[in-house]
């Protein structure tokens, strides 16, 4: 329920209503359901489920396992292409990867519930077994920098770790996992998950992390390549995008991804303040997150607008009906146009309806103003070039993005780079796994071949 | 409705559906009951001599299941009524008084001696059941005392107590067979000789139904330890459809009546067994699994059945596929058949391709133009079938007889011909003669 606070307030529920509201939103499968479920895989030929999976985890050996009661087995063929395995089950937006690839998606409409699968093959082998399955090989007494303790450092600091090589992860922020930590939905990874994976991953030992750690800042890219034999980049995407608007600096607007990083971090929601009226800005993940994050701490009203049709939200339609059913309206073609202010703060925004003319957007000319105490930022995160410089020779950028090869290599020698921050696929938890683990193999030949 | 009333070797009974000699039967509640909800007939649960055997007081089953524990086979351990002779037959008698129209046969196991067979004889033939039933099938503990299956799989003795029975009432005999034999012909036939009106058939399959692989005994355990026990429900249908139909085809006993036994769990299934040569059915595990109240989807489906074949009796479906049951050597091998699948129900699972692939012909592609695609090969496809058995997909793929042409395969042409082994070139036995039918 909602209250009827007005303005942004904190407390605006009861301590029962915000432990309900961030629950876990897939309840894990129990044994039963879960041999069950994985008796309907049909164990396809070349499965297009494994195609779709961006680590192509063997998705019918896995669930084959579950089967047969090997649960532990089952983790094992998980985790050995995707060490984030636990985390991925959880946020991967299934529904436009393996599930939607699923040969009983295009049977009968409902595939193989692959993710709530992955689950509980990983609880099981996280809860009951503890250590993780795999052992560092032989020493090398190479040593490789990793920058960014997000999900493509910490799979690629594994990866290496594996092959015998000494890691040493350089994080800006205090807490290591990336956005796992600060940036995914409470409700999707709740009961500390991500700090439990990062202790997990970084249990294989050869791993050092240097917290609060920047490069740009506390240390250079030369440096590292100065003093380790390969550098992985996994920085993920620090800058936010501006509206471009008058006042953006004033009260009352703030960036979607800094204030679900406090969700993230708060010990007590019920401290976390809130506007009764939320107008969301964005048509991603992140916007339907704030959206949806903001309606469960009890605000009144949820608006997100986003500038294009609905067929072009970055947003899954899961994602999108999520947020319908908790009540968040959604609104397409509409761009913002100015923020309404008072006070030296804002207190609504105007928008201008679009019309797509060839892919172009082009104002119409109408306009509507939403009274808001809160505007949210969420039209998409950027790299910030200037970390990078210090090297005596530039990085190549590619749309905004460093460029990489297929095996995640970057312009400069001996420096690698994967995850959101590179120009590879999606940004997702499980691309950035994959260009991390893809990565450290990269490194881990050229290393060898150094030795040789 | 169709009218499924049964007559069989002279019992009456509203459908054909019997519950078998089993725990559904052991006592009146349950048999009363089974009444109340439809059932045609009972055999009611083994008799045996006073003083009654004791049953473990551990467990007694064993299951097989699928992953949402549908029960798919299920092994037992116990023996024949624990009760005390007088009660039975006094519950047998109130019963049958009380169910005239209900079909009451009474199983009996007593020791190899024929005063045992005579004086228990004269005891059911008081309570006025319709028949008798001779369990020489029990395969665990009885058989250890040379009852049961012990004399089920001695021919002679089969035929040396059929014939006592008939010597000492006038109640029809019908002779449980163990399936634990080589070949239930053997049995049937002894019966048949020793003047049986019908046997029944298949008491349960000696089996280990698991094993505890942490405590290393096998299932069920009765402290620390487990037997052999009788296996029983979904999975021996098969088993008991071959053995129905083996009796039904053979030239000596052809004309014994069979009452059907084995896994049967709906109507389907009964008519199965009907058509194979069944003159009604017996249902145990079933019961034991679902309740009674089964019987009502069995009547209901078998009548539907009935209606939609114009058949106006249940005998009508008796037999009906039995000269259909041949042997492989004639079999008409110029019979060709090729799988197709049908594109716009495949769902692209590619278990055809990969079962036929690695197991069997190399017959299924599983790329087209660099995309998935699933299609039979005629020139490799031997039609043997393992493909649309593996699809899960129904009627996705079928197999399609090739009437004209070349068979792509071997190369030969199409012949509308009858030809079996018997006369094959490369038969070292063929005869010279023309091709040989089955007699009929
Ligand atoms: C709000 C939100 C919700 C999301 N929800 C989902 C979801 O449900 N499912 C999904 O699959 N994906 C989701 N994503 C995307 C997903 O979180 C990212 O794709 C993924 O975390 C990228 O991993 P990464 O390792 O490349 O970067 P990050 O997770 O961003 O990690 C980068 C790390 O580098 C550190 N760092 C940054 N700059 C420096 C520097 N200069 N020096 C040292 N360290 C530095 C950061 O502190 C951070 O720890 C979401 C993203 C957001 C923002
Ligand atoms: C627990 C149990 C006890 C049985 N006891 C007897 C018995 O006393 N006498 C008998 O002739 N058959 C007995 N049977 C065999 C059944 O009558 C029947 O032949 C067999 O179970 C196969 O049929 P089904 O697959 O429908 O169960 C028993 C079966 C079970 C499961
Ligand atoms: S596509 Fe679906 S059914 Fe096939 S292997 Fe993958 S999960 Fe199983
Ligand atoms: S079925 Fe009934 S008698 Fe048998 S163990 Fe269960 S409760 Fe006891
Ligand atoms: S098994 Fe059936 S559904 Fe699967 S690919 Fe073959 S034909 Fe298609």
């Amino acid at each position: 329920m909602p209250s009827h606070l007005p303005g942004i307030a904190s407390g605006r529920l009861s301590p029962d209503e915000y432990a309900a509201n961030f629950l876990d939103i897939h309840p894990p499968l129990d044994h039963h359901q879960a041999v069950v479920e994985a008796d309907r895989c049909y164990f396809c030929y070349d499965a297009p489920c494994v195609k779709a999976c961006p680590t192509s985890i063997d998705i019918p050996l896995f669930i084959r396992q579950i089967m047969t009661d090997n649960p532990i087995g089952s983790a094992e063929t998980i985790l050995s292409q995707n060490i984030l395995g636990g985390m991925c089950a959880r946020v991967c937006p299934t529904e436009t990867l393996c599930e939607e690839a699923c040969v009983r998606e295009e049977a009968e409409g409902k595939p193989v519930k692959i993710g709530l699968l992955q689950r509980y093959a990983t609880d099981v082998l996280m809860d009951e077994r503890g250590e993780q399955p795999f052992e560092r090989a032989d020493s090398t007494g190479k040593r490789v920098a990793v920058v960014g303790a997000g999900p493509a450092g910490l799979a690629a600091a594994h990866r290496l770790a594996m092959h015998g090589h000494d890691v040493v992860i350089y994080d800006a922020r205090e807490k290591a996992g990336g956005l796992n930590e600060y940036g995914i939905a409470a409700y999707k990874a709740p009961d500390d998950f991500a700090q439990k994976e990062v202790d997990f991953v970084l249990s294989i030992g050869g791993i050092t992390v240097e917290h609060g750690k920047a490069i740009g800042r506390d240390v250079s890219l030369s440096d590292l390549r100065n003093s380790y034999d390969a550098v992985f980049l996994g920085m993920g995407l620090a800058g936010v995008n501006a509206l471009g608007l008058e006042n953006e600096d004033l009260d009352g607007i703030a960036d979607a991804v800094d204030y679900i990083a406090d969700l993230r971090q708060a010990t007590d929601l019920s401290t976390l303040p809130v506007g009764a009226r939320v107008v969301v800005v964005g048509g991603g993940m992140t916007a339907i997150d704030v959206a949806v994050q903001s309606k469960r701490l009890g605000a009144k009203d949820v608006t997100l607008v986003y500038r294009r049709g609905q067929e072009k939200m970055g947003a899954s339609g899961y994602e999108q009906d999520l947020a319908q059913t908790d009540g968040v309206v959604i609104r397409h073609n509409a761009k913002p146009k100015s923020l309404v202010t008072e006070a030296g703060r804002v207190t609504g925004i105007e928008f201008e309806e679009t019309l797509e003319d060839g892919g172009r957007l082009v104002g119409t000319g109408v306009t509507f103003t939403l009274p808001a105490d809160t505007v949210f930022k969420a039209i998409g995160q950027t790299l910030v070039p200037a970390a990078l410089n210090g090297s005596a020779e530039t990085i190549a950028l590619d749309g905004g993005k460093i460029r990489v090869d297929d095996e995640r290599r970057t312009t400069l020698p001996g420096v690698w780079a994967g995850g959101d921050c590179a120009a590879t696929g999606e940004d997702l938890t499980v691309a950035a796994v994959a260009d991390g683990r893809i990565a450290a193999e990269s490194i881990h030949r050229a290393l060898s071949s150094v030795a040789a | 409705m169709a009218n499924l009333a049964s007559n069989f070797v002279g019992i009456k009974s509203p459908n054909p559906f019997w519950l078998a000699s089993a725990p559904p039967t052991d006592k009146a509640y349950n048999v009363v009951r089974a009444f109340k909800d439809g059932w045609g007939g009972v055999v009611w649960k083994t008799l045996g001599t006073d003083p009654p055997v004791v049953n473990v007081s551990g467990p007694r089953y064993g299951a097989i299941h699928s992953n949402d524990r549908r029960l798919i086979g299920l092994n037992n351990i116990e023996l024949i009524t624990d009760r005390p002779l007088e009660i039975n037959l006094r519950e047998i008698k109130e019963v049958k008084r009380d169910w005239p129209d209900r079909a009451l046969v009474v199983s009996l196991m007593v020791p190899c001696e024929e005063h045992y067979w005579k004086d228990i004889l004269a005891k059911v033939e008081e309570t006025e059941a319709d028949g008798v039933e001779l369990n020489f099938g029990c395969p665990h503990g009885m058989s250890e005392r040379g009852m049961g299956a012990a004399v089920g799989q001695v021919p002679e003795y089969i035929e040396m107590v059929t014939r006592w029975c008939k010597q000492h009432t006038r109640m029809p005999v019908i002779v449980k067979l163990t399936p634990n034999i080589s070949d239930i012909r053997n049995p049937a036939r002894a019966a048949h000789s020793g003047g049986a009106d019908a046997v029944s058939l298949i008491n349960t399959i000696n089996s280990i139904i698991g094993v505890d692989i942490d405590n290393f005994a096998p299932i069920p355990t009765v402290d620390g330890k487990g037997s052999h026990g009788g296996y029983c429900g979904p999975a021996v249908k098969p088993i008991a459809l071959n053995m129905t139909a083996e009796i039904a085809r053979d030239p000596q006993t052809r004309d014994l009546p069979i009452s059907g036994i084995g896994g049967i769990t709906t109507w389907r299934d009964a008519v199965e067994f009907m058509a194979l040569g069944a003159g009604n059915v017996q249902v145990c595990t079933a019961a034991m699994t679902y309740g009674f109240r089964i019987v009502q989807d069995m009547i209901t489906g078998l009548s539907e059945y009935m209606d939609k074949h114009g058949f106006t009796s249940v005998d009508e479906i008796v037999g009906r596929a039995v000269g259909n049951v041949t042997d492989w050597k004639y079999l008409n091998l110029n019979y060709v058949a090729k799988a197709v699948i049908d594109q716009d129900s495949c769902i692209k699972c590619g278990r055809c391709h990969i079962a036929c692939e690695d197991t069997s012909h190399q017959a299924i592609t599983s790329m087209l133009d660099g995309k998935r695609h699933f299609e039979v090969i005629d020139a490799e496809c031997v039609g043997c079938n393992l493909c649309v058995s593996v699809c899960p997909v129904e009627n996705c793929i079928t197999m399609e007889q090739m009437t004209e042409g070349v068979d792509p395969r071997t190369g030969m042409p199409i012949s509308n011909e009858y030809a079996n082994w018997t006369t094959h070139k490369n038969n070292p036995m063929a005869q010279a003669a023309a091709v040989v039918e089955p007699a009929e």
